[in-house]
């Protein structure tokens, strides 16, 4: 009988999803990556993202049991910060290190900025700018298969470089020229290559990131708007012309699926209207080419996301949608 | 000479300029990478300090009301330039560390502070001790923020490393870091209550500041001096008030009481 009526103030929601079943949601989709990359970098992965995970939580419960906080460890938030962070990373990445990070993640860009929800990043983007500003040649030092080589998308920026014309296919094939490291765009796309732990196999990527729109954890707009202007831009700027191949190997290649899935779509750092959500994925995809195809590095999509991510209150602040009713009155009249 | 060491005290502790009045940023974020650079420029900021103090005191009576900030900056302009010759002459090595900020001490807040809050309105000796104690405390802030930055991201202090090549965290020594150790050294401050000027038991004003004007020397305070005396004298009336009226009551009462007392016989 006692809930038969339930009286509360609105809003009424009815729906049963909650923080933390969103949270474990995201991370069951990142399973299929994660998998991926335990495969491809064996035990140094699963220790590193082991490493990351616990970390991450600890960090958080101390600080908030210190803080006298209302501890929210077990909203997996914080695990799946780790998580992110962990697939951000090298699989020979010093664990100590990665511990650092995963500190500096919970500690410095989420909770001094007031915990879940308030921080103005994605803390585990912050975290990996931070571990790439201070340990730079760790971080980009990549190994698969035990032999430690460049990463696909390093190849082709070289050669492309160079003034290299020869197809895309035989950039890959031949390598760097100095490592046995050679690779294929099918490889790119099924993840046997060298990279950091997660975002080496797109596919896997694409199937837990399909789970999440279609069970409406995040909406499609973020990362298909991102995907289509980086597509556009590459073809435009990229200086090869309308090759697919190319177009293929910088869609596969470096952190553009995770980040357009799993970390540009992060509730907190994304806006929340819909138009916004398009702005935001078309200057994501714009800068990702930018800092790509002009920049020094042959990465950039983390530091397209935290950008954006500083620009979501702008971004939030002109796309506010009319109420229904009120569109064609302007000014109140 | 107590006036003195009271001035130094302030500048070092409870005004100090780097951690309590937050003046001289720029330097405070550029160039303290290393101890040794935070020391150097903490000192050539002391020496700028007292020279300008002692010599803006000595003219305050001859510089007139309306020019006085030019005149304070051309006195400091000079100074700065002596003080960068001697760098040169005598130790290149930190003035090449320092670089463009050793002339840009002339547009430091401090010393433009010093002079138009203290050094144009008291002696000279109370003001040479003034920007004595002001440039030690920035002396210590920079040093502080300066080891910091080198044990976390050089692994040693004072160029001498204790920490091998590996364990470096190079972001301490780029300009985020300069931030973060900023701000957890100003944390700690606050948070261990030292008896800084907005750290004080009397601050019971929801001034920013805290409304401890007996220990205020800034101009701004002038102001804000009235608004805090009607607060408190407002205060002051209001507990008057409420105690007579408490008083009103309590004597009704006798009388009522008193009134029944006398009815009932």
């Amino acid at each position: 009988m006692g809930n038969l009526l339930n009286i509360s103030s609105s809003p009424h929601v009815r729906d049963k999803s909650s923080t933390q079943s969103i949270m474990w949601c995201v991370i069951l989709c990142l399973l299929p990556a994660t998998v991926v990359g335990i495969y491809n970098f064996g035990l140094k992965a699963i220790i590193l993202i082991i490493a990351c995970v616990a970390t991450c939580m600890l960090t958080e419960f101390i600080w908030q049991k210190a803080m006298k906080l209302p501890v929210t460890v077990t909203d997996g938030s914080a695990a799946l910060t780790g998580l992110l962070l962990a697939l951000n990373l090298s699989s020979t990445f010093p664990v100590w290190m990665a511990v650092i990070g995963s500190v500096f993640a919970i500690l410095v860009v989420k909770q001094l900025f007031g915990g879940l929800g308030q921080n103005f990043m994605n803390p585990a983007l912050g975290a990996r700018c931070f571990l790439m500003v201070s340990f730079a040649g760790k971080m980009t030092s990549f190994t698969y298969d035990s032999i430690t080589g460049p990463t696909p998308l390093a190849i082709i920026k070289n050669a492309v470089k160079n003034g290299d014309t020869s197809s895309i296919a035989d950039i890959l094939a031949s390598g760097d020229g100095q490592t046995q490291a050679t690779t294929s765009v099918i490889n790119m796309f099924l993840g046997n290559t060298a990279g950091t732990i997660g975002e080496t196999s797109a596919i896997a990527i694409l199937i837990g990131g399909i789970v999440l729109i279609a069970r409406k954890i995040i909406s499609w707009k973020i990362p298909v708007c991102y995907l289509a202007t980086f597509a556009v831009f590459v073809l435009i700027f990229g200086g090869r012309g309308f090759d697919i191949t190319y177009l293929a190997a910088e869609l596969c290649g470096g952190g553009i699926m995770l980040g357009a899935f799993f970390m540009a779509t992060d509730y907190v750092t994304s806006p929340i209207t819909p138009t916004g959500q398009i702005v935001f994925g078309v200057l994501l995809g714009i800068l990702t080419g930018i800092f790509r195809i002009f920049g020094a590095s042959a990465e950039g999509v983390s530091y397209a996301i935290i950008i954006c991510n500083l620009l979501v209150p702008l971004i939030e602040k002109v796309t506010i949608p009319v109420p229904f009713g009120k569109e064609g009155i302007k000014d109140g009249k | 000479m107590n006036n003195c060491t009271e001035r130094l005290k302030n500048g070092i502790i409870t005004e100090n300029p780097t951690f309590v009045m937050m003046l001289g940023m720029c330097p405070t974020l550029a160039v303290t990478s290393s101890a040794m650079n935070g020391l150097g420029m903490g000192l050539t900021t002391t020496a700028v300090l007292v020279l300008s103090n002692a010599f803006i005191s000595l003219l305050r009576k001859v510089i007139p009301d309306k020019v006085r900030i030019p005149a304070f900056i051309v006195v400091v302009a000079s100074f700065v330039t002596i003080i960068q010759l001697l760098l040169q002459a005598f130790l290149p090595a930190l003035n090449s560390a320092l670089g463009v900020y050793i002339p840009l001490i002339v547009v430091n807040c401090i010393i433009l502070g010093r002079a138009e809050a203290y050094a144009s309105k008291n002696p000279v000796v109370p003001s040479i001790f003034d920007g004595l104690g002001m440039g030690l405390g920035f002396t210590v802030g920079l040093t502080l923020i300066g080891i910091c930055r080198e044990i976390l991201g050089s692994g040693a202090i004072f160029g001498f490393q204790f920490i091998p090549e590996d364990f470096h965290i190079t972001f301490f020594v780029l300009a985020p870091g300069a931030f973060l150790v900023l701000a957890c050294l100003t944390a700690i401050q606050n948070k261990l209550k030292l008896p800084s000027a907005t750290n004080v038991p009397g601050g019971d004003s929801s001034m920013a500041c805290g409304g401890n004007c007996a220990q205020c020397t800034g101009a701004s305070c002038v102001a804000n001096k009235g608004i805090i005396e009607a607060e408190r004298v407002a205060q002051k009336a209001a507990k008057a008030q409420a105690a007579k009226e408490a008083a009103a009551k309590a004597k009704a009462a006798k009388e009522a009481a008193a009134a029944k007392q006398a009815k009932g016989e």
